[in-house]
């Protein structure tokens, strides 16, 4: 029992095994929550067994077959849906008739198609996003609620809770357990896809700081895109979403500096960009545009990072294109953020009273009142244009609206270079 | 974390003799297997050693050594490159691999993040620096 490399091995098969295992049993249950009990219980015979009798040749089989066991037992426990017994009794007899290695065939037949009903039911749109994100990295990812709470930095509690409340609501709400079609799918592929990002963003947007734990969010959501690329191939923003994803993912070591500040963008050594994923990303992109979906929301974002990925170093970035990139995502999903950024790369492109023009109309902007970017975007072209004093203030306001205690730093330093009367230094 | 899945060459790939149809079949299978699980980053086949060159280096002395090579079991002759959680997951993904008669390497990829607290912000900022002054020294290098 107490070997630990055959524990070790055991998790292993499971990280592989568990979603699979949980969407195959779904799919005979209908019930997501129950699914994972039953592969939870597959687990514990595998713990038991494993580490007396070596780890079978074909685990997932294995796995596979001791929770439909554990199916029957249960249902019959519960007196459960007396037909769905049958089925289910009849379904293992005809299996154990096969061999092993055909079983497992017959397992993987339909392992994609039950791979994508969970993620669209963990992603059903009758959840809060919160609950779909544990929901997604506890059954697909395969995470243990430990790792997400440490992942999300919340109480492990919170995310049990979490998980066990989405569970009930999808039972409640009688989610069916099925890939949504026509119209629908158009808007659950789009909830999916969010869920991804968000987990792709947590991890992202914590990088800089010495928590490693946190970059694994942005595997678990590169990897949960991937998978979906492969097994929904023909929609396009799928391939966007991984095309945005794997860029912004290549410039992960890149944005951390020497003492764990954040690296801008434009400031990073492009030498330690991952040039595996810039490949990837741009070759997710490709395949998004060859299925007509150039101007889907994933796909534009993807296209502007793209700009700056073929970009060997900052003064070849082609700004005029990324200009046009945004101009197209602010009328498809318009946004004062990304009406921000158009302004800086209109700036960028065109001169800073051209940005200015933009973010002038930008400072009404009610959901932009408390956000430091605004102020310092603004600032940076009043600069530019000479207008020292102005630039001052909007420096030092932007400054007082930061949470973050290096970006103050600089930001009162480009303030103090504007009120002497020069332009701070880029 | 990364590992690299290093394939090593025998006398049929040394020949370039290609594999036959069941085993191309069942490798596909695997590779499949591997992207619909977000586990596979690269794969690539090499072509034999004989299509290879090595260069020498010794001081300031630069020869070039064409193929082929001889010791066909140190040569490789594929890699994987795969995104897993640990190395047990890799053991596990390569255990599952359709191969008959060789011996497969597993081997783990650096990342920033493997040399934890051991890389200190003054390790860091020495690592910086130097690639400062590369760039630098590329800078100044005339171009051809």
């Amino acid at each position: 029992m107490s070997d630990p490399a055959t524990h070790r091995a055991i998790d292993a098969v499971f990280r592989i095994e568990s979603a699979r295992l949980i969407a195959g049993l779904a799919r005979i249950v209908r019930d997501v929550g129950l699914a994972e009990e039953l592969a939870q219980d597959a687990l514990v015979a595998a713990l038991e067994q494993w580490p007396r009798s070596g780890v079978p040749d074909h685990p997932g089989a294995w796995l596979m077959a001791t929770a439909k066991h554990r199916a029957i037992d249960l249902l019959r426990r519960r007196r459960l849906c007396e037909r769905k017994h049958e089925e289910l009794g009849r379904e293992i007899q005809a299996r154990q008739e096969v061999a092993v290695q055909n079983l497992e065939a017959a397992i993987d037949e339909d392992v994609g198609d039950d791979f994508l009903r969970l993620m669209f039911t963990a992603c059903h749109p009758v959840l809060s996003a919160e609950a779909r994100v544990a929901l997604t990295l506890r059954l697909l990812g395969g995470l243990t609620t430990e790792e997400i709470a440490r992942a999300f930095l919340v109480p492990e509690a919170t995310i049990v809770q979490r998980i066990v409340r989405a569970k009930r609501t999808l039972g409640e709400a009688r989610v069916p357990f099925e890939v949504p079609r026509g119209a629908e799918l158009a808007a659950r592929l789009a909830s999916v896809l969010e869920v991804i990002y968000l987990v792709f963003n947590e991890g992202y947007s914590a990088t800089a700081g010495d928590d490693w734990a946190r970059p694994e969010l942005c595997e678990n959501a590169l990897r949960l895109g991937r998978i979906l690329a492969e097994l929904a191939p023909e929609e396009p923003e799928v391939h966007g979403l991984v095309a945005l994803m794997e860029i912004q993912a290549s410039r992960l070591r890149a944005r951390v500096g020497p003492k764990g500040e954040p690296v801008l963008l434009l400031d990073q050594d492009r030498g330690r960009w991952d040039h595996l994923l810039v490949r990837r990303g741009l070759a997710a992109l490709e395949r998004a545009e060859a299925l007509g979906g150039a101007f889907g929301p994933y796909a534009l974002q993807a296209a502007i990072a793209a700009c700056h990925a073929r970009a060997a170093a900052p003064a070849e970035t082609d700004w005029a294109r990324i200009a046009a990139l945004y101009d197209a995502l602010a009328q498809l999903a318009p946004s004062p953020v990304v009406e921000l950024n158009r302004a800086v790369a209109i700036a960028m492109a065109f001169g800073p009273a051209a940005g200015l023009e933009i973010v002038d109309n930008l400072t009404a902007e009610p959901t932009l009142a408390g956000y430091h970017r605004l102020p310092a975007v603004r600032a940076d072209f009043l600069s530019k244009l000479g207008r020292f004093d102005e630039a001052r203030q909007e420096f030092e306001r932007a400054a007082s609206l930061t949470r973050n205690s290096r970006e103050r730093e600089l930001l009162l330093e480009h303030g103090a270079a504007c009120a002497l009367g020069s332009a701070p230094p880029r | 974390m990364r590992f690299m899945v290093l394939v090593k060459a025998d006398k049929n790939s040394e020949a370039g003799v290609l594999p036959d149809e069941k085993i191309l079949t069942e490798m596909g299978k695997f590779n499949e297997e591997l992207a619909k699980a977000g586990v596979m980053l690269a794969a690539e086949g090499l072509h034999p050693s004989s299509k290879g060159a090595r260069v020498r280096f010794s001081g300031g002395k630069r020869t070039v050594i064409d193929g082929p090579f001889t010791e066909s079991k140190e040569l490789v002759a594929g890699f994987w490159l795969w995104q897993v959680k640990s190395k047990d997951e890799a053991i596990e993904w390569l255990k599952r691999a359709p191969f008959d008669q060789t011996e497969v390497e597993i081997r783990q990829v650096f990342e920033a993040s493997d040399f934890g607290e051991a890389f200190t912000p003054e390790l860091r900022e020495a690592e910086a620096r130097m690639r400062a002054q590369g760039a630098e020294r590329l800078k100044k290098t005339p171009k051809p």
